[in-house]
Parts: C-alpha cells; structure tokens; sequence
C-alpha cells in the first residue's frame, strides 16, 4: 500500500521532463505532487503507472520493485484528468471493465459495481452512457472503475481541472470524505495549490523536474526552503536586499536584525519573501526600531479584510492585507507615507537553494517577531 | 545510495501482438505499394535513359502526355471555381432539397468510371440532342477535348467541395455579415473576407483533383474516341502499348505520369501542413 | 448618395425611414428594387451550381436510363439476367467482397500502426498508403503483368507452380485489392486520431492485454469508420475497370467483371444491352452512396456526442 520513488529521470528526445525525483509515501495517506505546468508532475505519476517507462531510476509499490513492470499488471487504479470513460459501455459495464478482465464471476461483478455505485451516490446510473452525464458525474464514474479492482494504491492526474470551479469543490469535498472511509493510498497529482493543501497529507512540490521541497501542508506554507516554493506557496511579497557585516538590509534599509549571523561575513545578496498578512503598517516608527519606508498607492476592502499596496522608495510595491479593524485604526490614505515592519520573512541568498549555508541567519530569517518585538516598542 | 540501474535492455522489447502487428503491415505495404511500383520504374528503365526518351519521345506520346496536361489542367480551373460555388451555394444558402444536393455530390465516388463514360456519350453524344445542336453550330462535345474534360469534371466533382465545405463550415458568417453592414456588396465580402481563408483548402482540392483526373482512364477510353494525337491521353496510351506488346514504353509512359502525381500529393502533403491553421484563425 | 441596405439586420430609425416617393438625392432606399435584386443575386448563386450539377450529373444518368429502355422493358430484363450477365455480377461480388476483406483486417492494422506505433520510417506509411490513389487504373494493370506475368518477375516462379494470376481471377483480385487499399485506412486514421489514447491507457491500467484492449475498447470506437471504409471499398471495387481489363483476358462468363461485360457490349455494338447493365451498376452504386451518406452522419454523429 505505499509508494516509493528513488533518482527519476526521464527525458524526450532532448527535452528532459524529470530530473531527479525521489519520495516516499507512507501506507493510506494521501500525498500531493504539486507544481506549475512542465515541472514533470504528470510524467511522475504516469511512470510510477506504468504508462511511461523511466530511463534511470526505481519505483517500488508494495515493496516490489516495479520500475520495468508494464502498466497492465502493476495494480494501481488511475483516474484521468478528462476521464477518460469508455464511451460505447454503459456506467456499469465502465466499473465492471478491470473485474471482467479478471474473469471475475458475474454475480460478484454485479454486487460489487453496486457496491460502489452506492459508493459514488449513482445509484439508478448503471445504465446510461458517458455522453449522458454532467462532467462531475463522469469523474466520479472513473473514479469508481478505478476502485473496482481494490487496487494497491489510486493515481489521480489533475482530476477536477476539467471541471468548473463549483462542482471541483463538491468533488474535493466528497473525494476527501471517501478516503476518510475507504483510506487508500492516494497520490494526487495537481497544480491547484489549494486542492494540495485541501486534500493532501503531505505535499511534493515539484520545478523543473526536481524536487523543491515535501513536507506537510503547514510547512510548505510556513517554512518554504526555496525560493521558489516561498512564491509559489500562497502569496509572497518579494524584497531585494544584503547581508553586511552581521546586518540584513532590504530595499535600502537597515532592518537592524538579526544580531549575530554565524558564518555570512562577507556580503551577501539576499532574496526575502514576506506573506502579505505578515507586514505590520505603522504611520510612524515606533522609538528605537527600524523599518522600511513606504508611501500607500491603494487600500481595497475585500470582505473583512483590507488589501493596500504600498510602494517602496526602490519603485517596488508590496501588498499587505489586514483586518478591518487594523487598517481603520490607521487611518491612512492614497499618498501617505508609513512605515513597515516585518513580522516574519524567509530570506534566502542568491543562488542559495535553501537555506543551510545561513543556518544562524535561518534560525533568525524563520521567526524574527521576537527580534522585531524587542527591538521596537510596539 | 546504490547505483540505479538504468533501464534494462530487455524493456525495451516491444510487445508480441505489436511487433507482429507492425511486420504485417509494412510487409503487407511493401509487397503491395512498393514491389509493384519499383517493376514499373525498373521496366520502364530497362532500356537505359535513352531507352526511357525514346519511348517517351515519340510523337503519339508527347501529344498524348500534353493531352492529359491540357485536358487536366483544365479541369482543374474549372472545378476549383465551380467547386468552390457549389461548396458555398451549400453552406450559405438554405434552400429546399439542400440535403439531397449534398448528398449527389458524393455520386462520382460511387459511380464506376466506365458507366460515366457511358452516360456522359448517350447525354451529349452526336446522336443526342446536346450533340446535334452542339453539332450545328460547328462543336463537338463527345470524341472531342471538350467530352474528356467533361468525363474528368464529372469524376473529379466531389475533390474541390468537399475540401473546401468543411472550412467554410468552420467559419463565422458573421465575418461576411460585417463586411456587409460596412458598406461591401455581398461579393466584395466574399471575395475579401472568406476567399482568402478558403485558398488553401481550394488549393489542396483542386491539386488532388488534377493527380486524379492525370491517370483517368475509364471514363475518358468511352468519351474520347482515342484518336492518337487528337484525343488520346496518356493513359489510354499506355493501354494500347500495353496490348501490342511494349509494356516497356508503357511502363516509361507510366514513370512520368507516376512521377507528376507524386508531386501533387507531396505538394498537397505539404499544403496540408502548412494551411490549416490559418484556416481556423 | 445612398445608403446600401444591410445584408442582414435592418434597424430603421426615424430620420432614415423610406420614403414612399423616390427622391433623387438624399437618404432614400428603395425596399422593393432592393428585393428584387436580392433575389437575382440568391437565384445566380444558386441557380449556376444546381444548373451545373443538374447538367453533369443528373442528366446523365436520367439519360442512360432511358437509352437502356431504348428496346423496352423485356430487352433490358433479359440484358440483365443472361448467363453472362448473372457471371459478371458475381465476378464483380466476388472480387469486391475478397478486397474487402483484405483491406479490411489490413487497413485497420496500417491504422493502427499509422497512428499508435512509434518507429523509424513510421512517416513513410503515410504516403505509401495514399499511393495507390495516385496511381492510374492501367498502370495498376500494368504493373501485375510485370510483375505476375509470364515474362514478369514472378512469371516462372508461378508457372512452376502451376499457378495462373494474369488473365485469371486471381490477378484481378490483386488489381482490385490495389486500388482500394486506401479506402478503409484513410476512414480509420482519423477516428483514430480524433478519440486518443486516453480509453487505451485506461483500459491497459485496469488490466488489459493489448488484444483485449483493441477488441474490447478500440473496436467498438472505431466500427462507424470501419464501416464507412468497407462501403467506400464495395464502390470502388465495384466500378473497377482499368486495371481489370488487363489483367482479366475478358473471357466471357470465366473472367468478366460487370464493368468488362458493359465494355465488351459497346465494342460489339450491343449498345442497349450495354445501357441496362450499366444502369444495374448505377443503381447499386447510388444505393451505396445513400449507404455511404448514413454512414457518415452517423460517424459524426458518434465522434461529435461522445466527447470527453
């Protein structure tokens, strides 16, 4: 019941689509590989199905090294993204599909294609063709005709990106509910990052073909270890700045953190990626603490929530988002100058993958709120 | 970590059905396509290269070759305009019986070439009445130039339409709509806005249409009296070698004819790829 | 100046109302000269293609069918059932139903590979398939004399073997199984094309063998071209004739097909004999363009409700 992949890589012609991807996956819990499009996500998945044949690299199912298995015979169930129904068969006939295949004896075909059509909630579908059902409806289908064989693990490519935003989040939610009852192991292949957060146990971010980080949900979003995954996890506001003798500067500004930084003595160019909600606008510095200067362009009310952007002296802007109740206490408008403090920033060197070349810096970069916190009066 | 293997040769064996499958087919395609044009071409240079423009240097063969050139090309003019209007007269334009229309048009498709023949002589032949007024007035249809492109309009109908329909299909009257509410008159509209669009699907249908008509034998043996250097193409021509003994000039005959249908249907290989997207912009 | 009418929508505001009595300048239109001239243009664009089709066409046919009534209705019955006659048709069932069997099972193979296999030269197959589209019937005939023949390649080989393939039946079915070799492939690919792989992967990961996956799931996706190929195949062979007359030695009632029959008729001046079989032949070929017209709004109908 878990998956395990070692040094994949797979090339066409001279475009390499997976460079080196390695994880593993604990039995029942559903992991999500997720990344933009060309990052090799789909061609991991269709490999460790059998559909693609790695040229280096290992794929273990249930402890049994499949890498050069054919795809027939390897029992995963697999759902496509455009499921991929058989057209001239009846729902029914779609499920019953692997368990025929198996010579299975009719009147267990016939209980267990009820089974789960009860399971789907199709009940009174058995009968009707692909082409008669709404895009939701199909999907679930698929997903059925690949539980029908009680495969060893459930390979999902992009499942709902076919299908329109409302009916995606009714799949989610139902898709999330039958794993809770059936609790297979589930690899979930998305570029829908909230569906990965939503749906997944842990999640493999993936870029050009290589890992960027795995981790649980929290830590993809609270501590990125690349740069990339910092903007591509939720939103990031993105800051230039350096490391000099001990001190980080961003945007021009002398931040007065951390204190000491083991090892960076030398400058450093740094790249800090700041979550909008994690900006602290002031009108003024409080006493004895630094922070960036920045004038407001906009402010926007989304709900509860207030979105402003600001624009630094380096011609940047920022988005920053906070309550209501915050923003009105401030009182600013359009042209105001304020300044900004940082409650929380992932900061990364140029041409540093992570983070542990700076790990006395990271120690400070992944929570400086009590820095900020004692180095200013409020 | 221990060294992944990569992948082992034996993966790359291709399944039983599939190999069989594929060593079926290219053998099947190569004894069938390949073996016998290669005969053709070896036969028909089995007297060397100056054997091969003897054979095509002949006058019955010349006239015959430019014959079928005139005859063809002609054809193909005319399909290309009349295609191209009946394919628009269909897609534009509801009127009663338009289902029947269309479904003729396939008619050629079906119909033996030597029944064409047949009919097209009893229609406008010198005893019908076509041909007797056609007669008086000093023309003659039937074993005459004018009965062979007629034989090859009438194989070659459907090329040019059911090319150009489907993109006509495809695209938006309202283009034409626009152009008309700007001020163009119908045909100023047509002409501006959807002809440039139909020329690559014209192109190909009038091309596939003129390789068809080059090597048109069935009909045209019927309709054109086979009179050398008057009325015989070069497919009749090669019959009549053929039958008194020189399948050699036939077979040099037929590597010309071959040689100018392959280049249409590279070129229409080449159209193809190269046209349809802009179609669908 | 004027103003031109619209070819489509017409909205009239107050100021550009017409007006009943035509005024030389201003913004008048005259409604009724307008229509009429509309109608001029509707019946030329009309009128020219239908006149067309009408002449080449139809008028033929209407024409041939009443040269083979020239010597009434017995006459053409008894054209149509002697012995010869009754042989040529089955002559003509016979190699048709040979070359489709053949292009069938074949074709569908060529489609296949065309399509799903991936190997070096695959491209070639392409124009290899289209090239007997290309090729004039006589050259088809011709090119089976130099090969089976008796002064052809395989000329002694067969004659050793006692086996007879020109100016007997098996050259013919070679000739008609030639020229219709792209029917059924030419049907096939682009079905093919247009449903994808994703049912085949599907059903390969649920288990399936490669047979089981093209008898169980391709198959049944691709019968409405298969079916229109075959029909494509029945006209073409039946109307064969170029490369028959080669190859066959017209031996009257041994190896005559319906079209040598028609051929050999008009050669003996038997013109009205010749019109009625003729008129058989058009017959069932308008029978298999009807056929054929079913067949392909139901293929489309297939590949168009059944998207994914």
């Amino acid at each position: 019941m878990s998956i395990e992949v070692r040094g994949l890589y797979k090339a066409f012609g001279s475009y390499v689509a997976v460079k080196d991807v390695s994880f593993a996956m604990r039995p029942g819990e559903v992991a999500a590989l997720l990344g933009p499009s060309g990052s090799g996500k789909s061609t991991v998945l269709r490999m460790i199905a059998g559909l693609e044949l790695p040229d280096r690299g290992q794929i273990v199912i249930d402890g049994v090294d499949s890498t050069w298995q054919t795809a027939e015979t390897r029992g995963v169930g697999f759902v496509f993204q455009h499921y991929a129904l058989f057209r001239h068969m009846t729902v029914a006939e779609n499920i019953a599909f692997g368990l025929r295949i198996r010579k299975v004896a009719r009147p267990e075909i016939d209980e267990r294609v009820k089974e789960l059509l009860g399971l789907i909630q199709l009940s009174g579908f058995a009968e009707r063709y692909p082409n008669q059902l709404s895009g939701g409806q199909r999907q679930r289908v698929a997903l059925a005709r690949a539980l029908a064989t009680k495969p060893k693990v459930l390979l999902l490519d992009e499942p709902f990106g076919a299908l329109d935003a409302q009916v995606r989040e009714e799949l989610r939610t139902w898709l999330r509910r039958l794993h809770d009852e059936v609790r297979m192991t589930t690899l979930l292949v998305t570029h829908d990052q909230e569906e990965a957060m939503d749906l997944a146990d842990r999640i493999v971010v993936l870029n050009g073909g290589a890992v960027e980080q795995e981790g649980t949900p929290s830590e993809i979003y609270d501590s990125p270890r690349t740069p990339f995954v910092a903007s591509f996890i939720g939103s990031s506001n993105r800051l230039e700045g350096r490391i000099v003798g001990g001190r980080t500067e961003l945007e021009g500004q002398d931040l007065g953190w951390p204190e000491h930084v083991e090892g960076a003595t030398a400058e450093t160019r740094v790249d800090a990626f700041v979550r909008p909600h994690d900006i602290e606008v002031k009108a003024s510095p409080a006493a004895g603490s630094r922070g960036i200067s920045a004038a407001v362009v906009r402010t926007t009310r989304l709900g509860w929530q207030v979105k402003m952007e600001l624009q630094l002296p380096s011609g940047r802007t920022l988005t920053v988002q906070c309550g209501k109740e915050q923003a009105d206490a401030l009182g600013v408008r359009p042209g105001d100058p304020v300044v900004l403090q940082l409650r929380r920033a992932q900061i990364f060197a140029h041409g540093a993958a992570a983070l542990p070349d700076l790990s006395g810096l990271g120690a400070a970069a992944r929570d400086i709120s009590g820095l900020g916190g004692s180095a200013t009066a409020g | 970590m221990t060294e992944l293997a990569s992948r082992p040769r034996h993966t790359r064996r291709i399944g039983a059905l599939r190999l069989g499958v594929r060593s079926m087919v290219v053998a099947y395609l190569g004894a069938f396509v390949l073996l016998p044009l290669s005969a053709v071409l070896k036969v028909g240079f089995s007297k060397g290269l100056w054997g091969f423009a003897q054979a095509i240097l002949t006058p019955d063969a010349i006239a015959a070759l430019w014959l079928t050139l005139q005859t063809s090309l002609a054809m193909a003019a005319i399909n290309a305009l009349l295609g191209t209007w009946i394919a628009y007269a269909l897609a534009r334009v509801n009127f009663p019986g338009r289902t029947l229309v269309n479904a003729l048009i396939d008619l050629p498709f079906a119909i033996p070439t030597l029944v064409t023949g047949v009919m097209l002589v009893v229609l406008f032949g010198p005893q019908s009445s076509f041909g007797l007024w056609f007669g008086e007035h000093g023309v003659r249809i039937m074993y005459a130039r004018p009965g062979i492109v007629l034989a090859l309009l009438f194989v070659t109908l459907p090329f040019v339409v059911r090319t150009v329909q489907p993109v006509l299909y495809e695209m938006d009257i309202a283009n034409e709509e626009a152009a008309i509410t700007l001020g163009a008159s119908p045909f100023l509209a047509f002409r501006k806005v959807t002809l440039p669009g139909l020329w690559p699907a014209i192109r190909t249908g009038t091309l596939l249409s003129f390789s068809r008509a080059l090597g048109e034998f069935g009909s045209v043996v019927i309709v054109s009296g086979n009179i050398p250097r008057r009325t015989l193409t070069a497919a009749v021509l090669i019959y009549g070698e053929i039958e008194s003994g020189r399948p050699e000039a036939a077979a040099a005959v037929s590597a010309v004819l071959l040689a100018v249908a392959f280049m249409s249907i590279v070129l229409v290989e080449n159209f193809q790829r190269g046209g349809l997207p802009r179609e669908l912009a | 100046m004027s103003l031109r009418e619209p070819g489509v929508v017409v909205v009239w505001t107050d100021s550009i109302r017409p007006s009943a009595a035509p005024s030389g300048a201003g913004v008048s239109v005259r409604p009724r000269g307008r229509e009429w001239s509309k109608l001029a243009r509707r019946a030329v664009l009309l009128g020219v293609p239908l006149g067309y089709l009408a002449l080449l066409l139809v008028g033929p046919l209407i024409a041939v069918v009443r040269g083979s009534l020239a010597d009434g209705i017995p006459a053409f019955f008894d054209a149509v059932t002697s012995p010869d006659a009754l042989h040529a048709f089955l002559m003509t069932l016979g190699m048709s139903g040979l070359a489709i069997v053949l292009n069938t099972v074949f074709g569908v193979a060529i489609a296949w590979t065309i399509c799903r296999d991936r190997f070096v030269g695959r491209s070639l197959l392409g124009g290899l398939v289209d090239l007997p589209f290309a090729v004039s019937p006589v050259v088809v005939g011709l090119m089976a004399m130099l090969l089976f023949g008796r002064h052809g390649w395989f000329g002694p080989l067969l004659k050793q073997a006692g086996i007879k393939v020109i100016f007997s039946w098996p050259g013919m079915a070679l000739v008609t199984t030639f020229v219709s070799l792209p029917c059924v492939v030419r049907e096939v690919t682009p079905v093919l094309e247009e449903i994808g792989l994703g049912e085949e992967e599907a059903a390969r990961i649920l288990g399936a063998s490669p047979a089981q996956t093209f008898l169980r799931v391709v198959l049944p996706n691709i019968r409405w071209g298969i079916a229109y190929g075959i029909v494509l195949t029945a006209a073409r062979t039946l109307g064969e004739f170029g490369g028959v007359l080669l190859v066959s030695g017209g031996l009257a009632g041994k190896t005559e097909t319906a079209t040598l029959l028609i051929y050999r008729q008009l050669e003996e001046r038997h013109d009205t004999s010749a019109h009625a079989v003729a008129v058989v032949l058009a017959c069932v070929s308008i029978t298999i363009l009807v056929v054929m017209d079913w067949l392909k709004r139901r293929r489309d109908r297939d590949l168009r409700d059944v998207g994914s």
